[in-house]
C-alpha cells in the first residue's frame, strides 16, 4: 500500500513531462522546415504527435498510475475511433 | 465492504486506485465518476474521429479556392498549441493539489488552466476571423471550409464547456466549500481537460502541420 503511494507523479514529475511536451512541439515545428526529413516527414510528424499524445495521457490523466480498467476503456475508445476513422474514409472514397 | 471484495477490488483497480479502494465502495473498488467520465472520454473519441477522418478526406475536394496549403498559420497556431498543452500543465497541477488536500491552491491553478483556455481560444478565434477577413474562407465557401470549421468549431465549443466547468470548481475553491472529499470532482474535470488537449495534439499535426508540409 505505501508502495502505491510512491508511484503517484510528483510537481517535478508533471514539471518534466511540461517540459517535454514544449520540447516535442518545438521539435513538430522544426521538422517541416527541415530538407532531409522531406521523405519521411508524416512519420516523423505523426511519432511525435503520438508521443506528445502519450505524455499526456499517461501522465496527465494518470493512465500510468490508475486502474487498468480505465486503460481499457480508452483504449476500446481508440481502437473504435480508428475503425470508424477507416469505416468513414471507405465509404467516402 | 467485505476483506474479500477489497482484495478483489484491488487486484482490478491497480496499484493507486487499490491503495484507495476502501475510500469508494463500488463493486470495482474504483469511483463511479471517473469510469463513467472515461467512458464518455472513449465515445468523444469516436466523434473527434469521425470529424477528424471526414475533414482530411474532404479536404482538398473543393471545386473553389481557397484550399488549405494557402491558409494555414503554423506560427499563431503552434503559439495557441502551447498555451493549451501548458494549461494541461496547471491541470494536472490542480488535481494533484486537489489529492493533497490544498483546496485553495486548487482553485488557483484551475484559474491558470482558464486563463490557457482564454488565450487558446483568443488565439483561435483571431484566426477564423483572419481566414474570412483575409482569405474569404467561411464555411460555405468551400468543402474545405465547411469541414475546417466544423471541425475546429466542435474543438472550441469543448474548451468553452471546459472553462465553464472548471470556472464552477474554481469558484467553489475560492468560497472555501470545496473540501479533500471533492478531489474525485477535480479529477474528472481534468480528464476531460485533458482529452480536448489530446485532440488538439492530434488536430494539430493532422490538419495544421502536414498540410504545411504539403502532406
Amino acid at each position: 500500500m505505501e508502495k502505491a503511494h510512491q508511484v503517484q507523479p510528483t510537481t517535478r514529475d508533471y514539471l518534466k513531462v511540461g517540459f517535454w511536451l514544449f520540447v516535442l512541439t518545438v521539435l513538430e515545428v522544426a521538422a517541416i522546415y527541415i530538407e532531409a526529413l522531406r521523405p519521411a516527414l508524416a512519420a516523423v510528424l505523426v511519432g511525435l504527435s503520438v508521443l506528445k499524445f502519450l505524455l499526456v495521457a499517461m501522465f496527465f490523466m494518470h493512465l500510468k498510475y490508475d486502474s487498468r480498467i480505465y486503460t481499457g476503456f480508452f483504449a476500446f475508445g481508440m481502437i473504435l475511433a480508428v475503425l470508424i476513422g477507416l469505416a468513414v474514409t471507405v465509404i467516402i472514397l | 465492504m467485505s476483506q474479500a471484495s477489497v482484495t478483489a477490488a484491488g487486484r482490478l483497480a491497480g496499484h493507486g486506485e487499490a491503495a484507495h479502494a476502501h475510500h469508494h465502495p463500488t463493486s470495482l473498488g474504483i469511483p463511479n465518476q471517473k469510469l463513467a467520465t472515461w467512458l464518455f472520454i472513449a465515445s468523444e473519441s469516436m466523434f473527434f474521429a469521425s470529424l477528424i477522418t471526414t475533414y482530411m478526406v474532404f479536404r482538398y475536394r473543393s471545386v473553389v479556392g481557397p484550399h488549405p496549403d494557402e491558409v494555414v498559420n503554423i506560427p499563431l497556431t503552434t503559439v495557441s498549441t502551447f498555451i493549451l498543452l501548458m494549461s494541461s500543465l496547471t491541470m494536472a497541477l490542480g488535481v494533484s493539489a486537489a489529492h493533497r488536500g490544498e483546496m485553495r491552491a486548487v482553485g488557483k491553478y484551475l484559474a491558470l488552466t482558464i486563463l490557457g483556455g482564454l488565450g487558446f481560444l483568443v488565439i483561435q478565434f483571431y484566426e477564423w476571423w483572419h481566414l474570412a477577413h483575409d482569405f474569404g474562407l467561411t464555411w460555405r465557401t468551400n468543402i474545405f471550409g465547411s469541414v475546417f470549421y466544423i471541425l475546429t468549431g466542435f474543438h472550441k465549443a469543448h474548451v468553452i464547456f471546459g472553462m465553464l466547468w472548471l470556472s464552477v470548481i474554481a469558484i467553489s475553491s475560492f468560497r472555501g466549500t470545496l473540501r479533500k472529499e471533492h478531489a474525485v470532482n477535480v479529477d474528472v474535470a481534468g480528464l476531460y481537460w485533458h482529452f480536448v488537449d489530446v485532440v488538439w495534439i492530434v488536430i494539430f499535426t493532422l490538419v495544421f502541420l502536414l498540410t504545411e508540409a504539403g502532406v
